[in-house]
C-alpha cells in the first residue's frame, strides 16, 4: 500500500495525534524546563486544547470511520469533542491561579488534563468495546492521580484512593459486561452488536449490557453508582472537582448515548427500563440529597448526580430528539459548571480557601457583580426561565414526552422543584442574609470564564439557534 | 408606521434596567436618584406607548393584532400580540408600574439600585406573559417572573421574608412545571406551540382532560384558588409595598388570562367536564377565605384572603362560559387590580408612618388623616362591590353570567358579597373612626406624592364604575369569539341570549346600577 494514502487515512484523527505528540512535547518541556516554569506549562496546555479545537474544527466534515471499524469520527464525535476540550481548557484556565496561590503548581498537572482529555476524545469516538475500554482507561488513570494530587492533604489522597479503588471496580464490571456481550454476539464492533440484537436478545447479552451500563453509570456518576461522587468532589482540589464536573461527563455520556443507541437499537425497550429507573433515582436522589448540604463543593457533587439524571432523560426516550436533548444538555451544563466553579474557586478569605455555604453570606452587598452572575447560574441550574438551563431541560423533557416516557417527566419535573430548594438557599444566603467579610478580589481569569459563562447564561434564548442546529445535526448523525 | 409596538413595550422596561444596571455604580444618594428617575421615565415612557396601542386597537376585530412573529427556536417562535383578552391587562400592568416606582420613592432606602432594576425586569416579564402567542414564550414569560419577585418579597421583605419568598416560589413552581409538560404533549399532537394555531387545532378528549387539569395545576396556584392559595397571604404580607401591589394587581391575573387563553378555548370539553370542580372551588374561596378574612389581625393579610375571594368571582365568571360570566370576569379582574393594588397602597401609607400593620394599633386615623379616610373609603367601597365603583361591575356581571347557567352557585357566591362588606367596613371601622390612639397623635396626612399616587387610582375605580363601556367593549368581540368556539366544542346551541352584544347588556346594567 502506498505510504501517502496511509498517511491521509490517519487525517481524522489528527486532533488526537497533535494531543498525544503535545502531550508528550510538554511533559519533555516540563521535565528539562523544571518547577519553575510549571505555570508556563501548564499555560501552553491551555493553547494544545484550543489547537486541537481548532483542529476538530477545521478537518472536513462528514463521518470516517478507521482501524477497522473501532474509530469513528462523525457530527456527533466532533461536536462532543469540542464540548469536552471547552470544558478541559476552560478548568485549566480556572486552575492556573489557584495552583499557584496554594502552592500546588505542578506541570504534571496539566499534562495529566491533557492525557485524560486524549483518553476521551478516543472514547467520543469509540466504536467498538475495546476502544471504549481502552479510551476509558486513558481517561480515568490520570484522573485517579490529579484527584489526589494535593498529596499533603489528608482529603485529597482519601479522594484519591476512594476514586480509583471504586473506578477499578467499575471498569472490571465493565469489562466484565463487555466481554458477555462479546460472547452471545460473537463481536465487538458496535455496528456489528446491533445486527446480531436486531431480533432480540438472550438473557446472557441482558446480563453482559446491564454490567456495561453499571460501568457507564459509574463515570457518569448516575445512580446507583454515585457513591464515589460527593467524598471525591469534596476532598479534589476545586479545580480538579470543576474538571470532574465538566469533561469526563461529557466523555461519559457520549459513549453511553453512542453505545446504547448504536450497538442496541434492536433492544431498545430492554434498556430503556434500565435507563428510566437511572435517570428516575438520579433526579430524585440529586434533588433531595442536596439539601442537607453545608459544603458548597458537596453540594455541587450532588447537583451534577442530578444533572446526570437529567441528562439520561433524553436517552431514555432514545430517539433523534431525545439526543439531541442530551447535547443540549451537556453543552449547557457544562457552561454552567464551569462558570459556577469560577465562583466557587474565588471564595478566598485572607488567602485560604472556604468552601461552606454559609461563607457567602450577603456577598450580593460585598461582591454584587459575582453575585449576581451566581445567582442567575443557580437559578439557571434549577432550570428556571429565561436562563439556558431551562432549554436543556425543555428540549431533553420534550422528547421524554414524545417518546411517551410520562411517569418519567412527571417525576423529572417534580425533582427539578425540590432541586430548585437548595439552589434557592445559596441565593437566599447571598442575598437575604447579612454581609460577612468580604472574599479576596477574583483573580482576571476567574472573572473572564465567569463573565462569559454568565452572560452566555443569560442571553442564550436571545439566539438559540446555533447551538440547537448544531445538536440537531450530530443528533442525527448517530440514527 | 409599522415599528413593533408590542416589542417595544416589552422591552423597554429591561433596556431601563440594563441603563440602571450599567449606569448607576455607587450606592450613594445621588445614585439612589438616579435609578429612581430612570426607572421611573422608562415606566412612564413604556405607558404612554402602550397607550399608542389602545389607540390603534380595533375593537370589532377579534384577531391578534400588533402582531410580530420571528424564528427562535426550532419548536417555537418569537410571537407576540394582543387581541381583546390581553390588551387589557398589558394596559393595567404598564400603568401600575409607575404608581408603583413613585410608591417606593421614599420607602425603600436600601439597595435601590436593585430594587428598580428588579422591578423593571418584573414589567418585562409581565407585559410578555400577556401579550406571548406562542406556548413556549407565554411559559419563559410566565416563570421567569419568579426570579424577580422571589429577590423582591425576600431582599426587601419584612420579619419572615424568607419562608414567603420560598412559598411564593416553589408553590408557583410546582404548579408550572406540570402545565410544562402539558406543553410538550400539546406539542407533539398539534405540531406547534403557536397559540393562534393552537387554538383552532381540536384536541383530542383524553389530552384535553390531563393537559387541562395540569394548566389549572399552574393556574389555579396563581389566581390562586383555594385551597393552594396559603403562598398568598405569607407573600403579601413580607413583600414592600410596591410588591404587594404587583401581586395583587398583576401576578394574580396571569392565572385568570390563562385560563381565558388556554383552557377555555383550547380545552373546551375539559373546561365543561371540569366546570363544578371550579364551581365548588371558587364557592368555597370565596365563602371560606372571606370567614378567615373577617378574623385577620394583620392589615396585608386581611387584604390578601379578600383577593382570593375576589378571584374566585373570577374563576367563576371564567367557567360559567356566559358571556356576562366572561366579561365580568375580565372586568373582575381589571377592577380589583386596580381596587387592591390602592388597597395595598393605603396600607403602604400608614406602614411608611407606623412601621406596623396591626390592625388594633389603629384607629381613628380620620381625625387626623381626612384625606387619606376618604380615599380609603372609596376603595373600601369599591372593595365591597359599591355599585357607582367598578369592583360592581365585575362582580355583577360575573354573579348574572354564573345565575344563567348554575342558581345554587351563583346564590351562594352571592353570601360572599355580604361577607365582604362585613370584613372590609370592619376593617375601615377599625382604623380610621373610633377614638384615636394616643400613638397616633402625630400623624400626617398623605402629602403631595401619595396624592398623585392615589389620584389616577381613585379617578378610574369611579369611572369604571360609572362608565364601564370602554373596558367592555374592548374585549367584546375576543370574548364573543372565544364562546363561539367553545359553544361549538361542547355541542350546544349558542343561544342567541349568550352572545348578545355586550353593549346591549351595557344598557342592561346600568340602569339597575342607577335603580339601586
Amino acid at each position: 500500500m502506498n505510504p501517502m494514502t496511509d498517511m491521509q487515512s490517519l487525517i481524522p484523527i489528527l486532533p488526537e495525534l497533535v494531543l498525544a505528540c503535545g502531550a508528550m512535547l510538554l511533559l519533555m518541556l516540563g521535565v528539562y524546563a523544571g518547577e519553575g516554569a510549571s505555570r508556563f506549562v501548564n499555560g501552553l496546555c491551555i493553547l494544545l486544547l484550543v489547537a486541537v479545537g481548532a483542529c476538530v474544527v477545521l478537518l472536513p466534515g462528514g463521518r470516517a470511520v478507521l482501524f477497522g471499524g473501532s474509530f469513528v469520527v462523525d457530527d456527533f464525535a466532533r461536536f462532543l469533542k469540542l464540548l469536552m476540550l471547552t470544558g478541559s481548557a476552560g478548568t485549566l484556565i480556572l486552575s492556573l491561579d489557584y495552583l499557584t496561590s496554594e502552592k500546588l503548581q505542578k506541570f504534571e498537572f496539566g499534562v495529566l488534563v491533557l492525557l485524560a482529555t486524549l483518553g476521551m476524545m478516543l472514547l467520543i469516538s469509540a466504536s467498538d468495546l475495546i476502544a471504549l475500554y481502552l479510551g476509558l482507561e486513558l481517561m480515568s488513570l490520570p484522573l485517579y492521580v490529579i484527584a489526589a494530587s494535593n498529596r499533603d492533604n489528608a482529603r485529597s489522597t482519601e479522594a484519591g484512593l476512594k476514586y480509583f479503588v471504586l473506578g477499578a471496580l467499575s471498569s472490571g464490571m465493565l469489562l466484565y459486561g463487555a466481554s458477555l456481550i462479546y460472547g452471545f454476539t460473537g463481536t465487538v464492533n458496535f455496528t456489528g452488536i446491533a445486527a446480531a440484537t436486531k431480533g432480540g436478545a438472550s438473557i446472557g447479552l441482558i446480563f453482559g449490557l446491564v454490567f456495561l451500563f453499571a460501568g457507564f453509570c459509574f463515570k457518569v456518576s448516575a445512580v446507583p453508582f454515585h457513591m464515589w461522587t460527593p467524598d471525591v468532589y469534596e476532598g479534589a482540589p476545586t479545580p480538579v472537582t470543576a474538571f470532574f464536573a465538566a469533561a469526563p461527563k461529557v466523555a461519559g455520556i457520549a459513549i453511553f448515548v453512542r453505545a446504547t443507541v448504536v450497538a442496541f437499537p434492536g433492544i431498545t425497550h430492554s434498556w430503556q427500563q434500565i435507563v428510566v429507573f437511572v435517570a428516575l433515582a438520579s433526579m430524585v436522589l440529586g434533588a433531595f440529597a442536596a439539601i442537607g448540604q453545608k459544603n458548597i463543593k458537596r453540594l455541587m457533587a450532588y447537583s451534577s448526580i442530578g444533572h446526570m439524571g437529567f441528562a439520561l432523560v433524553g436517552l431514555a426516550a432514545g430517539t433523534a430528539e431525545g439526543v439531541q436533548g442530551v447535547l443540549v444538555y451537556m453543552s449547557i451544563y457544562v457552561v454552567m459548571t464551569l462558570a459556577t466553579f469560577a465562583c466557587i474557586i474565588s471564595m478566598r478569605r485572607d488567602g485560604v480557601a472556604v468552601e461552606t455555604i454559609s461563607d457567602l453570606a450577603g456577598l450580593a452587598r460585598t461582591k454584587p457583580a459575582m453575585a449576581f452572575f451566581f445567582a442567575m447560574l443557580l437559578f439557571s441550574l434549577a432550570g428556571i426561565p429565561p436562563l439556558a438551563g431551562f432549554f436543556a431541560k425543555f428540549y431533553v423533557f420534550l422528547a421524554a414526552i414524545k417518546a411517551g416516557l410520562y411517569v418519567l417527566a412527571v417525576v423529572g419535573v417534580l425533582a427539578s422543584v425540590i432541586g430548585a430548594y437548595y439552589y434557592l438557599l445559596i441565593i437566599k444566603v447571598m442575598y437575604f442574609d447579612e454581609p460577612a467579610r468580604p472574599f479576596d478580589s477574583m483573580p482576571f481569569l476567574l472573572r473572564l470564564v465567569l463573565g462569559v459563562g454568565g452572560i452566555l447564561n443569560i442571553v442564550f434564548f436571545v439566539y438559540p439557534a446555533p447551538l440547537l442546529g448544531a445538536a440537531t445535526v450530530a443528533a442525527k448523525s448517530l440514527f | 408606521m409599522n415599528w413593533p409596538v408590542l416589542s417595544v413595550v416589552t422591552f423597554l422596561p429591561l433596556l431601563g434596567a440594563l441603563l440602571i444596571m450599567l449606569m448607576v455604580r455607587c450606592n450613594g444618594e445621588l445614585a439612589k436618584g438616579t435609578a429612581r428617575w430612570v426607572a421611573m421615565w422608562t415606566t412612564l415612557v413604556t405607558f404612554a406607548i402602550s397607550l399608542v396601542m389602545v389607540q390603534r386597537f380595533d375593537a370589532s376585530s377579534a384577531e391578534f393584532q400588533f402582531a410580530e412573529k420571528h424564528d427562535w427556536l426550532g419548536v417555537a417562535s418569537y410571537h407576540m400580540g394582543v387581541d381583546g383578552i390581553s390588551l387589557p391587562f398589558v394596559i393595567l400592568t404598564t400603568a401600575l408600574m409607575p404608581i408603583c416606582i413613585l410608591a417606593s420613592w421614599t420607602s425603600i432606602q436600601k439597595r435601590v439600585k436593585e430594587y428598580m432594576i428588579a422591578f423593571l425586569v418584573l414589567e418585562t416579564l409581565m407585559i410578555g406573559t400577556f401579550s406571548a402567542l406562542d406556548l413556549v414564550l407565554f411559559y419563559l414569560f410566565f416563570e421567569g417572573g419568579l426570579i424577580p419577585m422571589f429577590l423582591i418579597i425576600g431582599v426587601w421583605g419584612g420579619q419572615r421574608r424568607v419562608y414567603a419568598s420560598f412559598k411564593f416560589f416553589l408553590y408557583t413552581l410546582a404548579g408550572s412545571v406540570l402545565m410544562l409538560l402539558a406543553i410538550m404533549a400539546m406539542y407533539w399532537e398539534a405540531g406547534t406551540t403557536d397559540i393562534p394555531a393552537l387554538l383552532k387545532h381540536g384536541f383530542p378528549v383524553g389530552l384535553q382532560t390531563w393537559a387541562w387539569l395540569a394548566f389549572f395545576a399552574s393556574f389555579a396556584v396563581k389566581m390562586p384558588m383555594w385551597p393552594v392559595h396559603t403562598w398568598l397571604p405569607d407573600a403579601h404580607v413580607e413583600a414592600p409595598t410596591a410588591g404587594s401591589v404587583i401581586l395583587a394587581a398583576i401576578l394574580l391575573k396571569m392565572g385568570g388570562y390563562g385560563f381565558l387563553r388556554f383552557s377555555l378555548p383550547m380545552f373546551p370539553v375539559a373546561s365543561h367536564d371540569f366546570t363544578p370542580l371550579v364551581y365548588t372551588m371558587s364557592v368555597v374561596a370565596i365563602i371560606y377565605t372571606s370567614l378567615v378574612a373577617l378574623m385577620q389581625e394583620d392589615v396585608k393579610k386581611l387584604i390578601a384572603y379578600s383577593s382570593v375571594a375576589h378571584m374566585g368571582f373570577v374563576t367563576m365568571g371564567i367557567f360559567a362560559a356566559t358571556t356576562q360570566g366572561v366579561s365580568g370576569a375580565v372586568f373582575q379582574m381589571i377592577s380589583h387590580g386596580i381596587v387592591s393594588g390602592a388597597l395595598f397602597l393605603c396600607v403602604g401609607v400608614v406602614y411608611d408612618r407606623m412601621h406596623t400593620r396591626e390592625i388594633a394599633f389603629y384607629g381613628g386615623l380620620v381625625t387626623r388623616m381626612p384625606l387619606y379616610a376618604m380615599i380609603f373609603l372609596v376603595f373600601t367601597l369599591a372593595n365591597v362591590g359599591l355599585p357607582g365603583t367598578s369592583g360592581f361591575v365585575g362582580e355583577f356581571l360575573s354573579l348574572i353570567g354564573t345565575f344563567k347557567t348554575n342558581i345554587p352557585v351563583a346564590s351562594l357566591a352571592t353570601i360572599g358579597v355580604i361577607l365582604s362588606a362585613a370584613y372590609a367596613l370592619w376593617l375601615y371601622r377599625k382604623m380610621i373612626f373610633g377614638t384615636l390612639k394616643p400613638a397616633l397623635e402625630g400623624i400626617r396626612d398623605i402629602g403631595l406624592r401619595e396624592a398623585v399616587i392615589f389620584a389616577p387610582l381613585v379617578i378610574l375605580t369611579i369611572l369604571f364604575g360609572v362608565a364601564p363601556k370602554p373596558v367592555l367593549d374592548m374585549s367584546a368581540t375576543s370574548i364573543a369569539q372565544l364562546l363561539d368556539g367553545y359553544n361549538k366544542a361542547i355541542g350546544v346551541k349558542t343561544a342567541t341570549t349568550q352572545s348578545a352584544p355586550v353593549t346591549a347588556l351595557e344598557a342592561r346594567i346600568i340602569p339597575v346600577s342607577v335603580a339601586r
